[in-house]
């Protein structure tokens, strides 16, 4: 999913080849990932599509099945990965796991560490902004998921800036082997306030935490307990909103210089100089409005900087 | 474990800072915010006095100084916060006060503060610590034992701010810079929000040996965030339209080393362009108007420090370019980030195409940019284009239909759409909410920045 390995970088001139991941892409809604195999077929409702077709096409490329359906092959990316990576748990979206690599302040070289690492859509976003010096350490108390997340690594090739361990973090706390040397701890625990003694033992002077959580009462909770050795706390939501564009057909006929101000916004407007010329014409209309569902909360985010103390 | 140490050992300690190093230093809790350059000749003004920067050389970033008085008369010295001890009875003690206090018996007749102006002129003269004058201040206050602790507190904090005043040393990366700047002056970064920078660097998928094309007209913040994500790998190409770079002074406040400054570059659209090649003497002229943007620098410097400086101050102000020169002549080395692309570079780049790109270019228009950029950019390669506007319109709808429209993402995204040039295609709004949390007094904050600005993100596709 990195290109760790410089040849490995998107270019015109890589192509698919027998053992790559792919996403395929056949809606913005339906993706998923795959592991080219020459002998493998994928079967949907677009058809039959044979692997060894995908063999030595560029990535972003548009193939089809026998029966004329087609789909996209996308390289892999941290971003589309979160989209089709399986649900063990309740997961980041882009949103939060942006702010968070920048409050964070991640960048490569950095020891970060993380618990839970549930179904890994953070961790994979961490490996990233470490890569290629540094190393996440991630543990999750379940010893099933911590081996799923760890082959979903082995399949986006992050297992060598990864390592996932299985470690109860509210209840025993980081490993002390770790002490003093991490940059950044993310923490997404129930009871964050029990993991933050140790969080602040692993963390370099003015390093910083960061605790996701759901309800107000842990994040309460968990500044209480932060007061005492981090400073700067802060505590952020953030969500998207996104719009919908589409072609509509937009009535002209009543439209004058006169009461463009009240139309909708950021649609896209046209009429002709002569106001007489259009009544009662249709144009084609590029339509934009923000969609009307959208995610009203994922969770806090409160982040805290180790106080400097020597 | 012990590889990881002793790596850190030979680098330079980024988590302490030297001479030369620049430095964010937030005064009061982000009342005031100053880039600055840490020599032993440089100064910060509080108050009235000028105060060197020489004691901040060495320290830990995350450590602050408060005012001391010496022999020499007032200097920066730095305290250790000490652990806070167990805060379960303050808490007990705010709650059961809580109930019992209440400000039916404040009245505003200013005659609550028993201490004059010139009681505290005598005692700073006597050599008052600004902490002893707050502690006088509170001693003399009529009103203070009848304010509920919350409003104790409040009032501490305000006469301590006036009196006792904190500096904070902040290392300056791309959060802390990002949220300087749109603090006090958005504009120059084209109020490009934090929660919306990171937006941009993960879906354009920045990561290390990444070749990223950026179109930065917010000031070299973009450059500079994607650069830090890069650490010294791959490239980021900074390209413009026209003869001139556009400025990217904000890169110069990031405290980064030579191999990260030599993969920040530049090169023009044309040249980048496949069609046609660019000529020998076209290069020369590029490189005689490249020259002339480094000649012209001070004046852009002024534009970048944070705070209006009088002339007293210039030293601290960032980049202050006579003084980062003296600098690298002392250090014998190139800090210089933004060269121009090496003709080898844009060979490559024209043959494997960049990984991604991201575009802040809020003055240009975004489709015709787009367009021109396209064949630069490698297939399946993500992109995001960050725009501050709604809409942009003529205003006398007349002349509409003789010129193109601007309504930039929406027109931007549907012609992506038809031209079956991408998929994935997104425009999002992020919504940023800070909260306050404190012991019976949580809830969001009372100001809130309402709006980060639209991006059009999504993958692009191969041409069939």
């Amino acid at each position: 999913m990195l290109p760790v390995d410089p040849n490995k970088k998107l270019s015109f001139t890589r192509s698919i080849c027998d053992g790559d991941l792919v996403i395929v892409y056949e809606r913005h809604d339906n993706m998923k990932a795959l592991k080219v195999c020459k002998d493998s077929v994928l079967q949907n409702r677009f058809g039959v599509f044979k692997h060894s077709d995908w063999i030595g096409k560029p990535f972003g490329t548009k193939v089809f099945s026998n029966k004329g359906g087609f789909i996209y092959l996308l390289a892999p990316t941290p971003e589309l990965w979160t989209l089709v990576l399986s649900h063990r748990t309740q997961i980041l979206y882009i949103a939060d796991i942006s702010l968070v690599i920048m409050y964070l302040e991640i960048v490569p070289g950095c020891l970060v560490l993380e618990s839970g690492t549930g179904s890994g859509s953070l961790t994979t976003s961490l490996a990233r902004a470490i890569a290629p010096t540094g190393h996440v350490y991630t543990f999750d108390f379940h010893e099933q998921r911590a081996a799923s997340a760890r082959e979903d690594f082995e399949k986006t090739g992050l297992s060598s800036l990864v390592t996932v361990g299985v470690r109860d973090i509210q209840g025993q706390g980081f490993p002390d082997e770790l002490s003093g040397f991490a940059d950044s701890v993310f923490l997404d625990l129930p009871q964050p306030w029990l993991a933050i003694p140790s969080a602040g033992k692993t963390l370099k002077p003015d390093g910083v935490l960061c605790s996701f959580s759901p309800c107000i009462e842990q994040v309460q909770r968990a500044c209480d307990t932060l007061r005492s050795n981090f400073t700067d706390i802060r505590i952020f939501e953030v969500l998207l909103r996104t719009y919908e564009v589409r072609e509509g057909k937009r009535d002209c006929g009543q439209a004058d210089g006169g009461n463009l101000g009240s139309l909708p916004r950021k649609r896209r407007q046209r009429s002709s100089e002569g106001n007489s010329a259009h009544d009662n014409l249709s144009y084609p209309s590029v339509m934009a409005r923000p969609c009307s569902e959208a995610k009203g909360h994922t969770g806090y985010l409160t982040f805290a900087r180790l106080k400097c103390l020597s | 474990m012990s590889q990881n140490k002793s790596q850190a050992v030979i680098i330079q300690n980024p988590r302490v800072t030297w001479e030369g190093c620049s430095v964010l230093l937030d005064i009061n809790d982000g009342d005031r915010l100053v880039f600055a350059r840490l020599s032993a000749a440089s100064t910060l003004k509080i108050g009235n006095k000028n105060f060197s920067l020489q004691p901040l050389i060495g320290c830990p970033f995350g450590s602050s100084f408060q005012i001391e008085i010496g022999d020499k008369g007032p200097f920066l010295s730095r305290f250790v916060a000490s652990i806070e001890g167990n805060n379960a009875q303050e808490k007990e003690d705010f709650e059961s006060q809580e109930i019992s206090k209440d400000n039916r018996a404040l009245v505003d007749n200013n005659k609550a503060q028993s201490l004059t102006g010139e009681d505290i002129d005598a005692m700073r003269r006597q050599g008052a610590t600004g902490d002893e004058i707050v502690d006088a201040l509170i001693k003399n206050s009529a009103t203070f034992e009848k304010k509920t602790l919350f409003s104790q507190e409040k009032y501490k904090l305000k006469k301590q701010k006036k009196y006792a005043p904190k500096v904070l040393l902040r290392r300056p990366v791309a959060r802390s810079i990002c949220e300087a700047y749109f603090k006090k002056y958005p504009a120059r970064i084209g109020f490009l929000r934090v929660d919306t920078l990171s937006l941009l660097l993960s879906m354009a998928n920045v990561s290390a040996n990444s070749d990223v094309l950026v179109v930065d007209m917010v000031g070299g913040l973009l450059t500079g965030a994607v650069a830090e994500r890069l650490g010294g790998t791959g490239y980021v190409c900074g390209t413009y339209l026209g003869g001139t770079p556009y400025p990217m002074d904000i890169v110069r406040i990031f405290n980064f080393s030579d191999e990260v400054c030599n993969r920040i570059v530049r090169a023009a659209l044309t040249e980048l362009s496949l069609t046609p090649t660019v000529t020998l003497e076209q290069i020369h002229q590029q490189e005689n108007e490249l020259n002339m943007e480094c000649l012209s620098n001070p004046q852009m410097s002024s534009s970048v420090s944070i705070e209006e400086i009088s002339p007293s101050e210039k030293e601290i102000s960032v980049p202050v370019p006579e003084n980062v020169v003296s600098l690298v002549n002392k250090m014998g080395k190139s800090t210089k980030a933004g060269n121009k692309a090496s003709q080898q570079a844009i060979e490559l780049w024209k043959e494997n195409g960049f990984s991604s790109l991201i575009i802040a270019a809020p003055e240009l228009d975004i489709w015709s940019l787009l367009q021109d950029i396209w064949p630069l950019l490698s297939n399946s390669a993500p992109f995001a284009i960050y725009h501050q506007y709604l809409q942009v319109a003529p205003c006398d709808s007349s002349l509409m239909p003789s010129c193109i429209l601007m309504m930039p993402l929406a027109t931007c995204m549907h012609n992506l759409q038809l031209g079956k040039m991408a998929i994935g295609l997104q425009i999002s709004e992020p919504w940023l909410r800070e909260y306050q949390v404190l012991p019976s007094r949580t809830h969001p904050c009372m100001q809130m920045n309402a709006f980060g600005g639209y991006i059009l993100s999504g993958t692009k596709i191969c041409s069939s």
